[in-house]
């Protein structure tokens, strides 16, 4: 552990923020699925750049926590590097690029491939938390509706894609229900995604910076990609196999290779696609 | 003369809030919390703990330990006192609890509203007794508990029939805390 910056609080937060955060946190949990305002703090980024996740990863975060941040299943983006030298400068804390060795996981936009262990937390930025808001604008509207579990202009909006479309076309932000209950958005990970957050042994928290809310999934909950009997869920990925490591599993990206329109698919998961490429390596 | 709270106010809080943390996650799995705290009796050091790292001048605190703990909870978390456990985010018992029908059960719309009721018992243990299944339990979870009050289970039942409103419980011995949010069903052993 390095010495954290001076002048900051550990983890940056104050000591009455990071107790409001986690009562939040802690209802969420006992609530799941469930949207709670809390109130927000500044941030030393601006919004897009993950300050509700960074506020429940300040939250929780402690000296013997390694952090790994990702960014579309990549390490190595801009906003992945800021968030992680963020917090070794205030919290000191060790960071990793290997999914296994880390004890809380910033996410945007992706869930590692690797299955998360109950010794781990996936802590996802979220840039709109309401699931309805496009279907239904007002949030005096949409706490009601959710008190009620009324979730029919969801399952309207879905129906007229199957009818127009022949399928749902969400390809992002697929909308679940949490233990049965909740109407809950997982961010925008790729619906490939939404299986992973079903009975995951980790603990999920969410976090909207700008929207001021946080939402949490505890270990082993149902989790159910929104669907009708007569058109199932299924998780979409590119048929092809992954240029580098060959994964036919993994969520893969398309990749320009040139100005000609070359182009390969790639695993989103840096890691994941290291690890395999360095394991083929050392067989080889 | 009052003893101390944390040590290390950031750091220990920290650590309380986790093990709040996983203990609420996964429901009925036994923490270790407070481990150097010495809060004056009845107090015991997990409920000490979960109190000094969550409650402030936020969140009123209903309790029934008496004047001592009432000075020692006064000056190191700054909670204010509720006069009804109806009134309190933070309700702890060190004797007969009051029902859990008596407290804030929170709103359909704002069910995080439910208060937290810190029971504090004589012992807990993992691996028999109460049969917990839910959500954070991947089939399930078993916990012993010795000196949980009389009816509680039904009671518990009552409590888990309102969902999404409900009172969050958190039982204390000594240094060890257990959670039972409101999602997790509870059938005897
Ligand atoms: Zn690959």
């Amino acid at each position: 552990m390095n010495a954290p910056l001076a002048g900051y609080n550990f983890a940056y937060l104050d000591e009455a923020t990071k107790r409001m955060l986690r009562r939040t946190i802690l209802k969420a949990v006992a609530v799941p699925g469930h949207q709670i305002p809390f109130g927000a703090r500044e941030m030393p980024l601006p919004y897009g750049w993950g300050t509700g996740g960074i506020q429940v990863t300040a939250a929780i975060l402690g000296p013997a926590d390694t952090l790994k941040v990702i960014d579309q299943g990549a390490d190595d983006t801009t906003n992945a590097i800021s968030i992680r030298r963020f917090f070794t400068r205030v919290a000191g804390v060790a960071t990793t690029e290997r999914t296994e060795e880390a004890t809380i996981i910033q996410t945007r936009h992706r869930i590692p491939e690797a299955a998360l262990r109950e010794d781990q937390i996936l802590v996802y930025q979220v840039p709109q938390p309401e699931p309805l808001s496009k279907l239904e604008p007002r949030r005096a509207e949409t706490k009601r509706l959710h008190a009620l579990a009324d979730y029919g202009l969801m399952h309207v909006r879905l129906y007229e894609d199957i009818a127009r479309l022949g399928h749902i076309a969400k390809a992002y932000d697929y909308p679940v229900m949490v233990n049965g209950r909740y109407l809950m958005s997982p961010s925008p990970i790729p619906a490939f995604d939404n299986p992973k957050m079903h009975r995951m042994a980790a603990l999920q928290l969410f976090g909207a910076g700008r929207e001021k809310r946080i939402y949490a999934i505890p270990p082993y909950t149902e989790v159910r990609s929104l669907d009708f009997e007569d058109h199932p869920f299924r998780p979409i990925r590119a048929p092809q196999a992954c240029a580098l490591c060959g994964s036919r599993e993994s969520y893969l990206d398309e990749v320009i290779t040139d100005d000609r329109g070359g182009r390969v698919f790639v695993c989103s998961d840096t890691d994941y696609c290291g690890t395999r490429v360095a394991a083929q390596k050392g067989v080889a | 003369m009052l003893t101390p709270g944390f040590a290390d106010p950031v750091l220990h809080a920290q650590a309380a809030f986790r093990a709040v943390l996983d203990a609420m996650s996964r429901p009925g799995r036994v923490q270790l919390a407070g481990p150097g705290l010495a809060p004056p009796a009845p107090l015991m050091r997990a409920s000490a703990a979960v109190l000094l790292s969550l409650a402030d001048a936020a969140t009123p605190v209903w309790h029934d330990a008496g004047a001592d703990a009432d000075a020692w909870l006064r000056f190191h978390a700054g909670a204010p006192v509720a006069t009804t456990p109806r009134d309190a985010a933070f309700v702890l018992a060190t004797g007969a609890p009051p029902t859990l029908a008596a407290l804030d059960a929170g709103t359909e719309e704002e069910p995080e509203r439910g208060a937290t009721l810190l029971i504090q018992v004589e012992a807990i243990e993992e691996g028999t007794g109460l049969r917990l299944t839910g959500p954070g339990i991947e089939h399930e979870h078993r916990l012993l508990v010795r000196g949980l009050p009389d009816g509680f289970v039904a009671a518990w039942a009552a409590n888990r029939a309102l969902f999404p409103r409900g009172v969050d419980v958190i039982l204390c011995a000594w240094d060890r805390l257990a959670a039972l949010p409101r999602t997790v069903a509870i059938a005897e052993g």
